[in-house]
């Protein structure tokens, strides 16, 4: 098992450097000078001159890439421009936000959307079916902004239930909760859209096994059958997907905090792209993509654990 | 014990109702191993799942007749008092073992599902009651063996490991659908001693389906041959297989290549012919030997004599009249 | 043959009918929102400041914004622009993935080694803020946008088109077109092509409406096309001011974007169930 996940690690690793290699690179191709941004166009040229030495883009490039390595791996993401302010302590202070928000969108969606898939494959064709395959297709189509504003026109405007703005800095666990409820809503209906369908396609994968029929013929009751035998291996494909998914929830989650002006990282990357922050905008790549290798490393030990075929050892 | 009168079993597919299986009448006494013997396409496998009323989807499939078992006709049951009599009752293993096996659940815990589901036992006591049972179907070091995955075992093994499954709910009519077919020659003969020697031991009846026919001269009392969705012939083991009346019957014995004497192999000729597209009159005569125009027509089952479904069976030359 | 079954027969070869069919409604979908424009009643600029913020009404039928410009107009055109952003970074993912995925999965070796490494790469940023790196660090503009998109996109091709790819070079036919001495690219374009067009299309119709959905929230998050250009996402950015008293402004290009995009969802879904009913979503 511990070999298992330490392949998955090692597997990942190389693609981490890389794609920090990347970032470093992207950032560093940006056309314009940071210091002349910063400093605006009347700036001394002397002032320009010490910025740039300050943030360090005399030096030669290779020895710029080992510096920022050996930053990231001590977690130090550099100095905010605009704020000064060390850029991973904005993230520390951002991230329970989004992870909360994210987190209780994957939550809803899946205790949602499985149990609609399910059904759906069940009554193939029947009025169940179509119903759910309209929803599920409506709420894929709808863009995640127009929902959420949607969502807010009705439940906070019209009806006044939530919350406008969508922060509650004070202890309360209700105020809190009324405050990621629309946002949670909001990321959560499109996934659980998503995951009716790959639920359904799985369970319709596996109702003609011949497994099922066995366990049928064993006498044993409908539901033991669903859950042991179908859903037990429509889990599959299922974990898979939805492992593929969490890159699209993540962008879908930068929109919906803006939507909702909820603090977290996506409000963070909008600030820093408006403010041409490039050292904030670095270290939060940084962290999404760390974001989505963690994630894809989890689905992928999650996979192993239930698919008793992959070689563990 | 098991009596099957009038099964017509039909499927809905693209609008039209298609016969699949057509006023099959079987018998099968306590004690008893009946084998349904058949090629590809003759309807065995559906006549099995027709009885235990597993084909799926439900609404697709319209079925008629009288399946009495132990005196409760199985086609008017509802879905909680059929799964009542599947497995304890009667009992069905599938060939194909690895697709029939559940690839995410240990073998063990599979055998102890089914166990469970009929008897009241602990946890523990299923356990040990499994390990028994893979003892008794011959696989080595059974308590290793019983936490295994069914991807880690071999094709016999799986076949055994079916074999302990159906055994473990004790099943008084068990239905064999083509066990061995998946399996090299070796291996099949040792799964037949295994069957003769659970049947012996338990005093089961037996349904074993096969296109085998060495299988099935290994294992049966009475055969009954399929075509095309028809029981065609049904007779006694040792009589089917010295007397055959029917021409399919006789075609499918003479096809037996045989070592001892030299001459060409025969072939029944044509393919036996799809649901969708059977013939008017005798579903067998385009294929038929011994074809003759009243062949042709329309046959009315009911005035066939049911032992050997020929309109001439008394003509043909070298078959004694019923 | 004629022409027009030469080039069926070239491009887009043994693709099942019920597939073609949906790409022709796709196309034809995208031929009437590309020419939506010409039904607009305005100058999609033309301010009239005396008519800012009124609702909808039989002159305006989706009401005007704070310039006092024709919503509706604006839509249309928005519309339009939408669309080209996405079937442009469509195509542009689809060749360049489609490429290289064939490439690296009929290959294998180092070839396949390497792209699956860089697939792995591009595929750890959420497409959606490689997008944003991307325009945030080169600037706005139509091709850009094209490019960004386009360059998320290319990963989930490539896959696709690799998975295909092995699986027929794979096959025997293959290794006798070599032997006959076949060029490795004569192979790829010729044999293996043919057999990964069909999934590449239809992962491509599902791919647009989400390249749009992409872009629009890109405009939305002030990042798009720079106003006064109507975008869908930057209508409904500068009404999220207004929200209170002009829903309209925020609602409409909301609903347009909706409508498009659940269109092109539903010709995706029967191409694809036309193709192979197994086709994931991803």
């Amino acid at each position: 098992m511990l070999a298992f996940i330490a392949r998955r690690l090692a597997s990942a690793l190389p693609t981490a450097f890389i794609a920090l290699v990347l970032v470093f690179f992207i950032a560093r191709i940006l056309p314009g000078d940071p210091a002349l941004a910063i400093l605006g166009d009347s700036a001394s040229e002397a002032a320009l001159v010490a910025l740039r030495e300050k943030l360090g883009l005399g030096r030669p490039v290779w020895e710029q890439f080992i510096a920022y390595m050996g930053d990231v791996l001590r977690f130090d993401l550099g100095v905010s421009m605009v704020s000064g302010r060390p850029v991973s302590e904005d993230i520390l202070h951002a991230l329970p936000y989004t992870l909360e928000l994210t987190a209780s969108a994957i939550l809803f969606g899946i205790v949602a959307g499985v149990p609609i898939g399910i059904a759906s494959a069940l009554q193939r064709n029947g009025p169940a079916d179509y119903v759910s395959r309209a929803v599920s297709l409506v709420g894929l189509s709808f863009p995640p902004f127009f929902l959420g504003i949607c969502l807010l026109l009705l439940f906070a405007i019209v009806i006044p239930v939530f919350p406008v703005i969508s922060v509650h800095e004070g202890g309360s666990l209700r105020g809190r909760l009324m405050a990621l409820a629309l946002p949670a809503l909001t990321l959560g209906i499109i996934f659980m859209a998503f995951v009716a369908r790959s639920t359904r396609a799985a369970m319709l994968e596996v109702i003609p096994e011949i497994f099922v029929r066995t366990a049928r013929a064993k006498g044993i009751s409908e539901w033991r059958v669903l859950l042991r035998h179908m859903l037990r291996n429509a889990l599959l494909p299922i974990i898979t997907v939805v492992g593929l998914y969490f890159g699209i929830l993540m962008g879908n989650s930068v929109v919906t905090e803006i939507v909702f002006t909820r603090p977290g990282l996506g409000k963070m990357i909008v600030a820093a792209l408006n403010s041409r922050d490039y050292v904030t905008l670095q270290g939060l790549t940084v962290v999404y993509c760390l974001i989505v290798i963690g994630v894809n490393l989890v689905t992928d030990i999650l996979y192993g654990l239930a698919d008793p075929r992959v070689k563990l050892a | 014990m098991l009596e099957i009168s009038n099964l017509d079993v039909s499927v809905r597919s693209k609008g039209r109702l298609l016969p699949i299986l057509q006023d099959v009448n079987l018998t099968v006494r306590r004690d008893e191993t009946l084998a349904i013997v058949g090629e590809s396409g003759s309807g065995k496998s559906m006549l099995a799942l027709a009885i235990t009323r597993l084909l799926a989807p439900v609404k697709s499939f319209e079925l008629r007749g009288k399946v009495v078992f132990e005196g409760h006709d199985l086609l008017t049951l509802g879905r909680r008092e059929m799964a009542a009599v599947r497995g304890a009752g009667i009992g069905i293993m599938f060939q194909e073992a690895l697709g029939a096996l559940n690839p995410v659940a240990r073998v063990g815990a599979q055998i102890v599902e089914a166990l469970r589901q009929h008897r009241a036992a602990s946890a523990s006591a299923a356990r040990a009651a499994a390990v028994e049972l893979l003892r008794d179907v011959g696989i080595p070091a059974p308590e290793a063996r019983i936490d295994d995955y069914p991807h880690q075992l071999s094709g016999g093994m799986r076949q055994r490991v079916m074999i302990a499954m159906v055994l473990a709910c004790e099943p008084r009519l068990v239905i064999a659908d083509e066990p061995t077919t998946s399996l090299d020659v070796t291996i099949q003969s040792q799964i037949l001693s295994v069957l003769r020697e659970l049947r012996a031991k338990r005093q089961m009846s037996m349904i074993f389906i096969s296109h085998n026919l060495g299988a099935v001269a290994a294992m049966a009392d009475r055969v009954a041959v399929m075509y095309a969705g028809q029981v065609v012939e049904n007779a006694p083991a040792a009589e089917i297989f010295e007397r055959p009346r029917h021409p399919y019957t006789r075609a499918l014995l003479a096809a037996i290549p045989r070592v001892d004497r030299v001459r060409d192999l025969s072939v029944i000729p044509g393919v036996v012919p799809r649901f969708d597209a059977l013939p008017r009159g005798c579903r067998f005569a385009p294929r038929c030997a011994y074809r003759a125009p009243a062949c042709e027509a329309p046959q009315v089952l009911a005035a066939l004599d049911a032992a050997a479904r020929c309109c001439r069976i008394g003509e043909i030359p070298g078959v004694a009249a019923p | 043959m004629s022409v027009a079954q030469r080039l069926r027969l070239r491009v887009f070869p043994r693709l099942p009918k019920a597939l073609l069919l949906g790409g022709l409604t796709f196309l034809l979908v995208c031929a009437l929102a590309a020419a939506l424009p010409a039904f607009s009643p305005f100058d999609p600029a033309e301010q009239d400041l005396m008519q800012r913020l009124e609702p909808p009404s039989a002159g305006h039928w989706f009401g005007t914004d704070n310039f006092g410009r024709d919503v509706f107009s604006r839509v249309l055109w928005g519309t339009r622009l939408s669309l080209l952003i996405g079937l442009g970074a469509t195509l542009a993912g689809l060749v360049a993935g489609g490429a290289l995925g064939i490439w690296a999965g009929f290959k294998g070796g180092w070839a396949d080694a390497a792209v699956m490494r860089l697939i792995d790469v591009l595929l750890s940023f959420p497409s959606f803020i490689l997008c944003l790196l991307i325009v945030a660090v080169v600037g706005p503009g139509v091709p850009i946008l094209i490019f960004a998109i386009g360059v998320s996109l290319v990963p989930k091709f490539a896959r696709v088109a690799r998975s295909s790819a092995m699986a027929i070079g794979g096959r025997e036919y293959i290794d006798a077109c070599r032997t006959m001495g076949a060029s490795d690219l004569r192979i790829m374009v010729r044999h293996v092509y043919p057999n990964v067009a069909g999934e590449l299309l239809v992962l491509a119709s599902l791919w647009t409406a989400n390249a749009i959905l992409i872009e629009a929230s890109l405009s939305f998050l002030g990042l798009g096309i720079r106003p006064p250009a109507p975008t869908l996402g930057g209508m409904m950015l500068e009404g999220l001011n207004v929200l209170h008293e002009a829903p309209w402004l925020t609602l409409m290009p909301g609903a347009a974007i909706f409508v498009f995009v659940l269109m092109l969802n539903v010709i995706g879904d029967r191409m694809r169930d036309a193709v192979d009913p197994r086709l994931r979503d991803v």
